[in-house]
């Protein structure tokens, strides 16, 4: 891979000398509208049965923003421990080759295949005060089972393939000129990290994490296995959706996981415009 | 050639930082369910997974995945090529959009198609007019499983194509290249492995999705129940060793996507040697 | 260990990926709709009835069983799941069925005892030799007890739990509204964790050593103290309980739809017969059926039923004023 021209600085505008955008276009506008936007008019068409006051009532409710809390707590934990261990996941499984290494690469992939009320039973079977972790943990008094601590731990696990996924291949693309040139520069290794290669990896290091924390506002199956679900304390805003589904109030359901849609989009819009900016800026004077 | 981070102390102590911390939170839960699996001895292991209901579940599973993966891969090449090779008003929203999967819980996610071509839904009835039922059958499922699955290709590529750039593809451009050429002599090589990445993230999800597949398939025991779905049921109806010998075989399935990734890995590595 | 019966099993339309190719089967085949934890149960009675449909009619039949969350089940059905019969544990699931048009409007009258072939109550699960002494609904508003019983909100099981208790307040106090509602407030504070289900709170009270009784139908903990030790655990039935009913009913316009009006009637019907009935008592279901109440007799406490009705008016009431967003549970479990 060595052999390919250095990629830095090509970000400049594309001026549709590249072939191929009716067809990208046509395919990419069919499928985001049949397979989901056309979807998406259900909910829509839930909410349509609301009005503005109903809707309110329902989005703040007292319970329902206490799991808000909650969720977006966790879930704001559970990205930052999983921008971290991601990382160093993604450089260990890049940079280095050692014995288990294909066992860890292949690990990294579990849990997203595990259905998330495998990883939640489990979890919580290894976290509970008498499983194999709680016994380690609780005499530290580190409560994990039945706390937001838990809730926070089947966040992470279910979604740290997201990180360790976006950096790993940014950074497999890494041309090793890059190294040498802040090393040569007499750059120590964590200097040169954090002003050659960090930035590099921001942009999908920031997306893998946005992804992350998204996917765990939404996680159900894993996280109320461990949860304990008690009123205000533990109750996530998943579950919040499911009573009302178990209701047969599906505009409820729609009402609450719209707030939770929006959230998410709004967040991931703005990684994708601040992503476009930093790459620019990176790029400079060829934008 | 020196690279950051070679040094034999720092090598050592991040390698063991990750594999120590990956042992305690991924192989630890692995070995958790395998234990479970042979809980009752291997017979009874090998009894739950040869049952018949077992095997009709693991053939819709690997079904439904077989058909995910190239109807997703062909979605994420076309839109990560649209959104880092042109600029366009709309672009952003755009890109954002195909998030929409993973900002909406996976239940809330199958509910919405339940609600279109469900028997009320306005296009279920007049599907159901016609005859043709969509929920409740393999296509429902397969529906829900793209619609899931569908952004880890695209996601994967977007980042890696936006730090490339395109300028190895003007190049090839303005000598004269034809488009298909271009892309598969060029761009194609150099984003193989983010496309791996891609399909393996959709096969892994996609046969380990449970709350949208639950949703939509009417968990007909042998004929459209997934194996998560299976999984569930035996759970719920406690039979554990038979839950956890699926849930092993799921963990199965994500291992060898990644035992064919080494397969190519290899290939491509002996490639370069021997060009 | 109670072993499925599933080699000698249901005749299935999945050979190879021609999943959605039912063409070969050119026997009649119904679909049971039912609930999560009825899946060994069904596999036990469905072949027995296929048996007993070929030696009547000379026919061969298949039957296909669907399980899940009841309420999860009806939705299902609500938008287009085509299955012949249902087989709840949940009247209002049955209920939905009917307020749709898909369940006759009379269903309860079509069959005997409220069309609920089985029933059960609501028991408890405590550990070996009783330590703390749990006898009756009282005892679990003590300080030193906890429980566990899946959530109210997700569950019919945890419903069935929550109003039991509201029964039993409400002779203790004879209506005293304040007095009720104390109970149930330290009923619920009581509580150690809410599962969303049946099964993940007996993983909670069994495998995670959770609480000091697990609350559930007396059917499932007299099955999870056969699965997970007769010795360890012991089943309390409490003098004064809730009836729950296992309702059943016909599909019609399905049914009428695969031609299976005949087939789906009969195979429900079946199910009161001495040989069903028998196979339900040994599941640990109460029965209706004369000969086999008297041979299960020992099985089965006398214990005083409570009514829905009795307690909340109906089922509708109680999922109203009680289970609904911001109703009794919402305002009993508000944190102050």
């Amino acid at each position: 891979m060595s052999s390919r021209i250095f990629a830095i600085g090509l970000g400049s505008t594309p001026k549709r000398v590249l072939p191929g955008f009716g067809l990208s276009l046509g395919i990419s506008l069919t499928f985001v509208s049949l397979m989901l936007l056309l979807p998406m008019t259900g909910l829509f068409g839930q909410l349509a049965g609301l009005s503005l006051a109903e809707y309110w009532a329902i989005v703040t409710n007292e319970r329902v923003v206490a799991s808000y809390v909650v969720t977006i707590g966790a879930a704001a934990v559970a990205a930052v421990v999983n921008a971290a261990f991601g990382l160093l996941l993604a450089w260990v499984l890049v940079r280095y080759t050692f014995p288990g290494k294909r066992l860890l690469d292949a690990l990294m992939d579990l849990p997203f295949a595990l259905p998330t009320a495998v990883a939640g039973i489990t979890l919580a079977t290894l976290y509970s005060s008498n499983g194999w972790m709680g016994q380690l943990l609780e005499p530290l008094g580190l409560q994990v089972a039945y706390t937001w601590v838990g809730i926070a731990l089947a966040m992470s696990f279910t979604s740290i393939p997201f990180v360790v996924r976006t950096v790993q291949p940014v950074l497999e693309d890494m041309p090793n000129e890059m190294d040498e040139a802040a090393l040569t520069l007499g750059a120590s290794d964590f200097t040169g990290f954090r002003r050659v290669i960090l930035p590099h990896l921001w942009p999908a290091l920031v997306t893998g994490t946005g992804l992350a924390f998204v996917r765990s506002l939404g996680e159900f199956g894993a996280i109320i296995f461990i949860a304990g679900n008690m009123p205000y304390e533990t109750e996530i805003t998943a579950l919040m959706i499911f009573v009302r589904l178990q209701e047969y109030d599906y505009a409820g359901a729609s009402a609450i996981a719209s707030v939770v849609l929006f959230v998410s989009l709004a967040l991931l819009l703005a990684i994708n415009v601040w992503q476009g900016r930093f790459i620019k800026r990176l790029h400079g004077g060829h934008g | 050639m020196q690279r950051i981070g070679d040094g034999i102390a720092v090598r050592r102590l991040l390698i063991g930082a990750a594999v120590v911390l990956a042992a305690l939170f991924l192989l630890l839960p692995l070995v958790a369910i395998f234990a479970q699996a042979f809980a009752r001895g291997i017979d009874v292991f090998w009894a739950n997974v040869t049952n018949h209901y077992t095997l009709a579940a693991i053939q819709l599973t690997l079904f439904i995945a077989v058909l995910t993966i190239p109807v997703c891969l062909v979605f994420g090449v076309a839109l990560a090529w649209l959104v880092t090779r042109f600029r366009f008003p709309g672009r952003r929203i755009l890109q954002t959009l195909i998030d929409i999967p993973f900002a909406v819980s996976p239940v809330v996610a199958g509910l919405v198609y339940l609600l279109l071509y469900g028997r009320t839904g306005w296009l279920g009835s007049w599907l159901d007019g016609h005859d043709i039922q969509l929920m409740f059958a393999w296509p429902g499922i397969l529906l829900v499983t793209i619609f899931v699955t569908c952004p880890f290709v695209a996601r994967e590529l977007i980042p890696l194509m936006q730090a490339q750039g395109s300028r190895e593809e003007e190049a090839a451009v303005t000598l004269g290249a034809p488009g298909w050429t271009i892309f598969r002599r060029v761009t194609l090589p150099n984003i193989r492995w983010a496309l791996l990445y891609g399909v393996i993230l959709t096969n892994a999800r996609a046969v380990g999705e449970f709350g949208a597949v639950s949703v939509v398939s009417g968990a007909i025991r042998g004929q459209t129940n997934t194996l998560p779905l299976h999984l569930e049921q035996l759970y719920q109806d406690y039979n554990t060793v038979g839950a956890f010998a699926s849930a092993s075989l799921l963990a199965l399935i994500a291992l060898l996507t990644l035992v064919a990734k080494a397969g190519l890995e290899w290939r491509a590595a002996r490639r370069e040697v021997h060009p | 260990m109670r072993l499925p019966s599933l080699r000698r099993t249901l005749i299935a339309a999945a050979l190879g990926l021609g999943l959605a190719a039912p063409a070969m089967a050119a026997e009649r085949e119904i679909l049971n709709s039912s609930y999560d934890i009825a899946r060994e149960l069904f596999a036990a009675i469905n072949p027995e009835f296929r048996n007993h449909w070929q030696a009547e009619h000379g026919e061969q039949i298949g039957i296909q069983q669907s399980h899940g969350g009841s309420s999860a089940q009806a939705r299902a059905i609500l938008q287009g799941l085509r299955a012949d019969v249902v087989t709840y544990n949940q009247v209002t699931d049955v209920q939905v069925l009917a307020d749709a048009g898909l369940v006759a409007e009379d269903w309860q009258e079509k069959l005997p005892n409220n069309a609920s072939p089985y029933y059960s109550t609501t028991a408890f699960l405590v550990r070996k030799d009783n330590p703390k002494g749990i006898e009756s609904w009282d005892d679990l508003v003590r300080e030193d007890v906890r429980m566990v019983f899946p959530n109210p909100k997700t569950s019919g099981n945890g419903r069935y739990t929550y109003l039991a208790a509201w029964g039993f307040a409400q002779q203790q106090f004879d209506g005293d509204e304040e007095q009720i509602h104390d109970f149930m407030r330290t009923f619920l504070r009581n509580v150690a964790v809410f599962d969303t289900g049946g099964r993940g709170a007996t993983t909670s009270f069994i495998e995670r050593g959770l609480g000091d009784v697990l609350i559930s139908f007396e059917s499932e903990v007299n099955n999870i103290r056969q699965e997970y030790g007769t010795d360890d655990y012991e089943v309390i039935v409490p003098p004064v309980s809730i009836l729950a009913e296992f309702p059943v009913a016909v599909v019609e316009p399905n049914a009428e739809r695969n031609g299976n009006l005949d087939l789906a009637q009969a195979y429900l019907e079946y199910l009161y017969s001495e040989e069903a009935q028998r196979q339900l008592a040994g599941f640990n279901y109460r029965v209706h059926h004369e000969t086999v109440v008297e041979e299960f007799a020992d099985q089965f406490p006398e214990t005083e039923l409570l009514l829905v009705e009795d307690i909340a008016g109906s089922w509708e009431e109680a999922m109203e004023t009680h289970f609904g967003s911001g109703g009794l549970l919402d305002q009993l479990q508000r944190r102050r």
